[in-house]
């Protein structure tokens, strides 16, 4: 009786989370733009139709089907929703630096909804990030893959849900600053950095083999192994089932990492930051391996101090699948801007440098069937400016997620939720402008800053 | 005298330790025709020519020639002087994280002795990174405490800082504020508020104490007994309390903003306001007080969870539309490069795009002093200016040619070094 009731209280739950994770999906008509579609080529004078949050349809004079709004796009830029490989907005907490290896934990836990970031990286036409956790651990914890629906109050209707899992991992200056400098544990140099990769992956393998063999034979003599939520994480990725994203920055330490991963036959791997990845691009281009950087940031510490603003061209050219990231509630703002700094460092063309914020992004985090263009059947997440993207002077106009609209220029009420922009009561912030540390460091970088304030 | 040895001593290091980084720079006597010359001063002169010796624009004119000058064709290019960012750690700053060499910020609070000039390290790998997108020259800046430091105009090619030096010079103040550090500063309202309290009644010590210095200097040896012990900081302050050297008064909160003004009018000095974040909410008495300021980073974010999302990209030109003279800066050290991009979100955002320019050239060139020798190209002004391939504030754009006092150095950096050696590797995947 009493387990009945259990039963039904658990199922009204599960009623209740389906409800809530029932996310909003629009309808929209974009009228008389010219549509980069990333994929395939650039559409003059065309419409793309959203129905129920997809993309339904697109080419020229499309009917509005009764009810659906029409947005004139005459003279504007459609473009896919930015997409940023590399964030830490809309989170409540980034490190968890308490191991070097945290892959038992989630920043999915620590979502923050009314985060105003998300709003306004909307406003720079960015409707999709990877929520990372920081890099104070070799191994940190794991990601979350978000779409911008600012509005709504369920973080967990803030995630992609479907989207591949991912995970944190970190090389060089930070776990060594963090564990070695702080604590005196390993890793205080980047050999220790490698071993605790070696030995995670190791015991993950013996921990596989252990339930193996006990699966094999349940009723045999031995008991169980225990259930290791930190194995269980490295096990998943050494099947596969897990992208890792490896805060990085030096050439050796990333070659460091390849030789670890091929050695435990890992293969899904994107390399963040990777300010050194130009010095190695054949090798992370045979490999596979993706690279997700900076349009120009460095030397803000001594692992980015040999860098090159033409990284991303150089990789692009030797066949790395690369993206521009964020890492900054400011730069998601302007990703579009980031990624023409590639025509300024190096040649890209306009959908080359667009690739890098778009369908790039979207294949480093194994969401390219479903963002990243603009194709018939992906997801209704678009971004409308009234210049050309890549130019200086554009300035995004709407952002549309999932069909709906998330930003509108012309909107009086600015769309965001509890602002008062009369508000007698608030708080000035004076931004550093220090490039002392990276994002990843939050939650830990208070430990180590070198400045006075 | 010790001034003089120290940079004479730093030359001297600078010359021994520091390997050549890009290839050399060559002065001379030089035409560039057939130019689209942005003067910023007196309008845009089509198909024109420059001609360049001795480090300054000798003439602006169509078909000039000279006999034994260097042509260089910029048909279908574009002159524009030299760009000016009105505050910077550049040359101050190598690696930000490593702290033996960051030199921008001393121990005290009242430091204005503190000459940036002296730490400025001619040989900064950022500074032809920098310049190669068209900025010429920068306000390197210490800071911290409540006077910081003296910050000095420079310009981007030399190998001691006294061949940088741009001929401007100002005492770094940070005004008492009631804001808050940053998000994570977790200071009570309260102790915010004893801090500004504290800094508020320092400033006015220390006034007191300038102002008794300067009666002391001002009598000389007529009052017996009135020697001065050595304080370097009211001898740096003397200057300041008298009006002839310029106060740069960092201040961002709008209420800081309109105690900053009181506290200028008060005092007398000559003042430029720095930072200005929410000068937007009170231009009009900026622009009433005939205060000029020196705003940025255009891009970043708001202050204010409740501000517009493009507040800090409009700031700028709202200000000026308030009648406000305004400069742009950075605040950056190693990416100073994008000063460019800065004041092209400005010019986006309502600046304009003429302002915008403006706002980097001869608004700055002003605010220092400097107007009859940088921020526009005039007859007889320093040869501080760029030759580039279309418009500086565009990504595509590519900026072919770069004189600073007439030198014409060569668009190259560790960025653009590095670019060419790893394009494509050799050896590639071969062992």
């Amino acid at each position: 009786m009493k387990m009945k009731n259990i039963t039904i209280y658990i199922s009204l739950l599960l009623l209740a989370s389906s409800v809530t994770g029932q996310v909003e999906k629009g309808d929209i008509l974009i009228k008389d733009a010219t549509v980069i579609t990333i994929t395939d080529g650039i559409l003059e004078n065309s419409d793309v139709l959203i129905r129920d949050g997809i993309i339904k349809n697109i080419g020229e004079d499309l009917a509005a089907p009764d009810g659906v709004r029409t947005v004139d796009a005459s003279g504007m830029y459609v473009m896919p929703g930015i997409i940023d490989a590399h964030s830490h907005i809309a989170l409540d907490v980034v490190n968890e630096a308490t191991d070097p290896n945290t892959a038992d934990v989630f920043v999915g836990d620590a979502i923050d909804p009314f985060d105003v970031s998300i709003y306004r990286a909307l406003a720079g036409g960015c409707t999709t990030s990877h929520a990372m956790h920081g890099s104070a651990n070799a191994v940190g914890g794991q990601c979350e893959t978000i779409k911008h629906r600012y509005g709504v109050f369920n973080p967990d209707d803030m995630k992609m849900d479907g989207a591949p899992r991912t995970i944190k991992f970190a090389l060089g200056e930070n776990p060594m600053r963090v564990h070695g400098e702080r604590s005196r544990i390993v890793p205080a140099t980047r050999m220790g950095v490698e071993q605790i990769f070696r030995e995670s992956f190791a015991k993950a393998q013996d921990y596989a083999e252990a339930w193996k063999s006990y699966k094999a034979n349940p009723s045999g003599v031995s008991s169980p192994p225990k259930y290791d939520m930190k194995m269980e994480t490295m096990k998943d990725i050494l099947d596969g089932e897990v992208i890792i994203h490896c805060h990085s920055y030096r050439a050796d330490e990333i070659l460091m990492l390849i030789d670890v991963l091929d050695d435990f036959g890992v293969e899904k791997i994107c390399f963040q930051h990777v300010n050194e990845g130009f010095k190695v691009a054949p090798e992370l281009a045979e490999y596979g391996a993706h690279a997700s950087v900076f349009a120009d940031w460095w030397a803000y510490k001594f692992e980015v101090y040999y860098s090159t603003a033409y990284n991303a061209t150089i990789l692009t050219r030797n066949g790395v699948v690369t993206s521009i990231n964020s890492d900054s509630g400011e730069l998601i703002r302007h990703l579009y801007h980031e990624a023409a700094k590639t025509q300024r460092y190096g040649d890209l063309s306009d959908n080359e440098a667009l690739k890098l914020i778009t369908i790039n992004p979207a294949i480093q985090l194994g969401i390219e069937d479903r963002v990243g263009s603009i194709e018939i059947g992906k997801e209704g997440d678009i971004a409308i400016f009234d210049k050309h993207p890549l130019s200086t002077y554009t300035i995004p106009q709407m952002t549309i997620v999932d069909g709906v609209v998330r930003f509108d220029i012309n909107d009086p009420a600015d769309m965001r939720m509890d602002i008062d922009p009369e508000e007698k009561l608030s708080t000035f912030i004076e931004h550093n402008h220090d490039h002392e540390v990276d994002r990843c460091m939050q939650d830990v970088h208070e430990f180590f800053s070198t400045h006075k304030h | 005298m010790r001034y003089v040895y120290i940079i004479t001593l730093f030359s001297l290091i600078g010359f021994s330790t520091n390997a050549q980084q890009v290839a050399k720079s060559t002065y001379g006597d030089v035409i560039l025709t057939s130019a689209t010359v942005h003067t910023i001063t007196n309008g845009t002169l089509e198909n024109t020519d420059v001609h360049i010796k001795d480090g300054k624009i000798l003439a602006v004119g169509t078909s000039l020639s000279v006999e034994g000058a260097e042509r260089i064709d910029c048909r279908g290019k574009h002159i524009y002087p030299g760009f000016i960012d009105g505050g910077t750690r550049l040359g101050l700053s190598e690696v930000g994280a490593v702290s033996l060499t960051n030199d921008f910020n001393e121990i005290g609070e009242v430091t204005p002795q503190m000459k940036a000039l002296t730490a400025v390290n001619p040989n900064a790998v950022a500074i032809p990174v920098t310049r190669v997108n068209g900025v010429t020259t920068v306000i390197a800046a210490p800071s911290g405490g409540i006077f910081s430091g003296t910050a000095s105009l420079i310009n981007l090619h030399g190998y001691t800082p006294a061949q940088m030096d741009a001929g401007f010079h100002g005492i770094v103040m940070n005004f008492p504020t009631a804001a808050r550090r940053s998000r994570f500063d977790r200071r009570s309202d309260e102790d915010i508020k004893k801090a500004q309290e504290k800094a508020t009644k320092k400033i006015k010590d220390i006034w007191e104490e300038v102002a008794l210095y300067h009666r002391i200097d001002s009598a000389g040896t007529s009052v017996a007994g009135a020697r001065l012990d050595y304080q370097p900081e009211m001898e740096a302050l003397l200057p300041v309390y008298r009006g002839e050297t310029t106060l740069m008064i960092n201040v961002n909160k709008d209420k800081d903003i309109e105690s900053a003004l009181e506290w200028i009018e008060e005092t007398g000095v000559k003042a430029v306001l720095v930072g200005v974040a929410e000068g937007h909410r009170v231009a009009d008495k900026i622009a009433a007080a005939g205060i000029p300021v020196i705003t940025g980073p255009v891009q970043s974010i708001p202050g204010r969870d409740e501000d517009k999302y493009d507040i800090a990209y409009a700031n700028a030109g709202l200000m000026h539309q308030a009648g406000v003279k305004v400069a742009l800066r950075t605040d950056d050290s190693e990416n100073v490069r994008n000063l460019p991009f800065h004041a092209g979100f400005a010019a986006a955002y309502g600046m304009g795009v003429e302002e915008a320019l403006k706002a980097i050239t001869i608004n700055p060139a002003e605010i220092f002093g400097l107007a009859d020798q940088y921020g526009s190209i005039e007859e007889g002004k320093v040869a501080n200016l760029f030759v580039s391939d279309g418009d500086p504030f565009e990504m595509k754009s590519r900026i072919t040619h770069l004189f600073i006092n007439g030198w014409n150095i060569p668009i190259e950096s560790r960025h653009t070094l590095l670019y060419d050696e790893f394009l494509e590797r050799s050896p590639g995947l071969d062992r």
